[in-house]
């Protein structure tokens, strides 16, 4: 998709993870090599942009605070001149291309769930749904309650298993309720969350991320 | 909903339970769930209404914030000024360390005056340091006035909520309650009905009480006013009636000049009750001759409270004015209550307060309340002075794990989870490693994986499979399908 | 031994020890970027005061200063008001005929049983604040000492046009002399007394009183100070 928009792109298969599950659960020393490497393997780049919120939340947010903890001073600079460079793919579009329209085709009912990093840690406001509001052949449907957490959180959904699962029957309800056959969202963590609770009450709804919506086509579904 | 037994808390003696353990207990209570179900939703579009009519909210967070972050770098200076004021207006200003010291003036006082009964308003700093407990023992009778407090007090039971203590009970139950308690008859569960109960059954005391007891909501360094924001008027009846008022405060809740309530007052009221303003805020000064209590009493409560100042991140904490909106926008909250968190302070500022106060590593109680919540930020979103609640949890997540894994000895580096996480990490730090890892991981999972799905988890992980299912790792992934029509790496 | 002001003292000079040693409180920044003023008309204030009095479902009534008298009248007999509370000071021509007025002031105290056995209390207020619906009461004159307007279960206030302020800020900005140089007890009333305690229902009327009712009185009221 983002080369149709005639971007060169760039997947360095030198990085790993961002080490934000690491770091919010608690194991915060461990993570700061990852936070190293990925700002080595990423700082040679103009952009950044990342499918997944959080990720680009623990960058932009916490990567100050883990280079804090390492006592770095030189990793905090180089962690501030990178962290404005990241941006996650609806926010990338919209904001930083202007770009609404990618000139995708899914002919589905389709709900969007606000994923919370996106929404109050990035702030990314209506960007995804206003380019889900351009693409060809969809019925995009607004989901009730829709700024609540699906209850994900990382490891908060294996450590309150229980809590995390009251708020993701929640979440299902509504999804549910909206007669829409895809759930799109723009973090892999919720969307496999998500994906999971639906998949196992047999719902007969999908989730699939944004960015798969967008990158098809006519051509290409 | 049973009725439960006061169990130890936070701030009382042994161990508390973690928060994933008590929590299981409130998930499984269907009435519960829907009390608090119901008054969350009901108050968060409250609240969104009155801020959303104020065209200068980010503006009043803002200065609310630079307050209390200029009152805790100085916090020395500011009490200072504010026992020189109080003694000034006729006031005496009392210095205590911890719990123990608190209860101890509080009850002399009382008794100094030969007080049997006293009444009281709502004040949680009260109940963290179980002052009602003291008193009874030292055979001094506690009249909470303030209704949901009576309410709990009634059932024997703890508050679950920061403003609205009893909101884990419904009408009906209150209704039974006041039945069986209060000797009234022929009571309808109408809140109005069962609101005039109270009024009368509390009316006589406020009467005859000598002594008033009250927390505080913010104190003036500058002037020595202290002000208690309330919607009932039982406030004004201790702050007014009694001969005597003495009043507990947490020595983080003193603002610099009276012109800081213009904007705390502006803060507080729209967050906590989502009102333009609530029904009564009574602001005294030492003592005014001829009108109120002729003899007053503050008392400075330490008890955690300069630990909690000691770390310069989760310093912030202390600048909680205590509106509760955090607990009414927390899905977590909204879900498990109040009780769930051991401490009287709940919620997702509980979940930063409790810990700091007691102290990390202590107690497995305080201890787990970093990690009850999913991080979602709406707190964040809603606190009037801006605390970064989210931000603070996780700082304090490290915190514990690193007293854990440094403290802890052998036990705590065979953890199952610290040896996991430091494997991962290893995994994580070397990309021909992680590669190797996604590929074992889709030879590993063939013995769970069940037509496209993962339905059951080993061991830790089994909390996950419960209610969901687990995509297992594609039969090519990200990378493979990049290195293969790009024909790189 | 140290003494527990001491102990605390010292342990909040430790824990602060990250700020500069020359670093004074006015030095951390406060930038106060919030409304200071409403800019509408007098008129405008005024009704926003009235509307959003009545909104907590308290009786608003706007009179002119003419009518008062017969405002306050009308209103006391609705209620069936005989022994009505009043400050020493609140001008004598306001208590109507036929009604009992209990005065209090330094010289002669009423009883709290007194109080609580009344029909109902009269004052006038400091202040109103538009913005919140909110009287200010601060014992100054009309007003008398804190009980009487709390134990009473009908409060009947009279607010000057005048008096009323825009916003928040403007009101603790006029309050500030009271506290300063007489440091007398200030009550912001704002409609009657309410809880919401119970499934956070709003229920009017818990402790304090019951029914508020409240004139708004355009010019000067013919005697008095109100």
């Amino acid at each position: 998709m983002l080369e149709r928009l005639g971007h060169e792109v760039e997947f360095p298969f030198a990085q790993t993870c961002c080490g934000q599950m690491h770091f919010n659960t608690g194991y915060q020393r461990e993570a700061i090599p990852l936070v190293r490497r990925f700002v080595e393997v990423f700082e040679p780049y103009e952009v950044v942009v990342s499918p997944s919120a959080s990720c680009v939340g623990m960058v932009r947010e916490l990567y100050p605070m883990a280079a804090g903890l390492a006592g770095d001073e030189g990793l905090r600079e180089r962690v501030e001149a990178l962290a404005p460079r990241v941006f996650e793919l609806s926010e990338f579009l919209v904001r930083r291309l202007g770009v609404e329209d990618v000139g995708a085709y899914y002919p589905h009912r389709v709900t969007y769930h606000p994923t919370c990093h996106s929404l109050r840690m990035l702030k990314v406001g209506d960007a995804p749904l206003r380019l889900l509001r351009n693409v060809r052949g969809i019925d995009l449907v607004e989901l009730p309650e829709a700024e609540e957490c699906c209850g994900f959180g990382g490891t908060f959904a294996v450590k309150n298993a229980d809590t995390s699962a009251a708020m993701l029957s929640d979440k299902c309800h509504n999804i549910l309720s909206t007669g829409a056959e895809i759930c799109t969202m723009v973090d892999n963590s919720c969307l496999m969350h998500i994906g999971g609770g639906l998949r196992r009450g047999r719902a007969g709804v999908e989730t699939v991320h944004l960015a798969q919506i967008l990158a098809s086509t006519e051509e290409r579904g | 909903m049973t009725l439960k037994a006061r169990r130890p808390d936070a701030f009382s003696p042994g161990r508390t339970p973690p928060f994933e353990e008590t929590a299981k207990e409130s998930l499984a209570d269907a009435q519960l769930r829907r009390n608090l179900g119901k008054a969350t939703q009901t108050i968060r579009r409250k609240r969104a209404a009155a801020v959303g009519e104020m065209p200068d909210w980010e503006a009043l967070r803002e200065a609310g914030r630079a307050l209390k972050t200029r009152v805790m770098r100085h916090l020395d200076e500011y009490l200072l000024r504010l026992e020189e004021s109080v003694t000034r207006a006729g006031g005496t200003v009392h210095w205590t360390r911890d719990a123990g010291e608190a209860n101890e003036i509080v009850a002399g006082i009382v008794k100094g005056h030969g007080a049997r009964e006293v009444v009281k308003v709502k004040s949680i700093a009260t109940d963290e340091i179980k002052l009602n407990e003291h008193l009874e023992r030292e055979g001094i009778k506690v009249h909470e006035t303030d209704l949901a407090e009576l309410i709990i007090q009634l059932a024997g039971e703890e508050s679950s909520h920061i403003l609205v203590p009893a909101i884990h009970k419904n009408r009906a139950e209150i209704r039974e309650l006041f039945l069986r308690k209060l000797g009234v008859e022929g009571l309808s569960d109408d809140p109005a009905d069962l609101t005039e109960a109270a009024r009368l059954y509390l009316r006589e005391r406020f009467l005859s009480a000598k002594v008033g007891i009250s927390g505080a909501n913010f104190a003036v360094a500058e002037t020595g006013t202290v002000c208690v924001v309330e919607s009932e008027g039982n406030g004004r009846m201790c702050t007014t009636l009694p001969e005597v008022l003495v009043t507990l405060m947490g020595i983080e809740k003193v603002i610099p000049s009276w012109r800081d309530f213009e904007v705390f007052m502006q803060l507080l009221p729209r967050s906590s009750t989502a009102e333009r303003m609530n029904p009564y805020t009574s602001f005294w000064t030492g003592v005014s001759e001829g009108d109120g209590p002729q003899e007053f009493h503050l008392v400075l409560l330490d008890n955690g409270r300069t630990n909690v100042l000691e770390d310069e991140r989760g310093r912030q904490a202390l600048n909680c004015i205590r509106c509760s909106a955090c607990l009414n926008v927390c899905p977590v909250y909204e879900r498990t209550g109040g009780h769930a968190y051991n401490s009287v302070y709940p919620g997702p500022i509980g979940a930063i307060l409790t810990p700091q106060l007691v102290g990390i590593g202590r107690d497995p109680g305080p201890d787990s309340l970093p990690w009850a919540s999913s991080l979602c930020g709406a707190c964040y979103e809603v606190c009037p002075v801006k605390i970064n609640i989210p931000e603070v949890l996780i700082h304090l997540r490290g915190k514990v794990t690193r007293h854990k894994q440094d403290r802890g000895g052998l036990s705590a580096k065979l953890n199952p989870e610290n040896a996991a996480m430091r494997a991962m990490a290893r995994v994580f730090s070397d990309p021909r490693l992680y590669e190797l890892a996604q590929k074992a991981a889709r030879v590993g999972q063939w013995p769970l994986a069940r037509g496209g799905s993962i339905r059951h988890l080993p061991g830790r992980l089994a909390g996950w499979t419960e209610v969901r299912d687990l995509k297992p790792v594609p039969r090519q992934t990200f990378r493979e399908w990049w290195r293969e029509s790009r024909g790189e790496g | 031994m140290a003494t527990a002001k001491e102990t605390i003292l010292r342990r909040i000079r430790r824990a602060t020890r990250d700020v500069p040693e020359g670093e004074r409180p006015e030095d951390v920044p406060v930038e106060r970027g919030y409304l200071l003023r409403d800019e509408g008309t007098r008129e405008e204030i005024v009704a926003r005061f009235a509307e959003n009095v009545a909104e907590y479902r308290a009786t608003v009534r706007r009179v002119a200063g003419d009518e008062l008298r017969s405002a306050i009248r009308e209103a006391l007999e609705r209620r069936g008001v005989r022994r009505l509370v009043v400050p020493e000071d609140l001008p004598e021509d306001w208590v109507p005929e036929g009604v009992e007025a209990l005065r209090d002031g330094p010289g002669s105290r009423l009883t709290n049983e007194e109080l609580d056995a009344s029909d109902g209390v009269l004052t006038g207020c400091s202040l109103g604040i538009a913005q919140t619906g909110t009287i200010v009461l601060d014992a100054g004159p009309g007003q008398g000492r804190r009980a009487l307007t709390l134990l009473p279960d009908y409060h009947l206030c009279v607010v000057r046009e005048e008096q009323v302020v825009g916003l928040v800020p403007e009101a603790f900005a006029r309050l500030e002399a009271t506290v300063r140089e007489k440091g007398r007890a200030i009550t912001f009333v704002s409609g009657p007394s309410a809880t919401s305690d119970i499934e956070l229902n709003r229920v009017e009327g818990v402790h304090g009183p019951r029914t508020l009712e409240v004139l708004v009185v355009r010019g000067r009221p013919p005697a008095g100070t109100g």
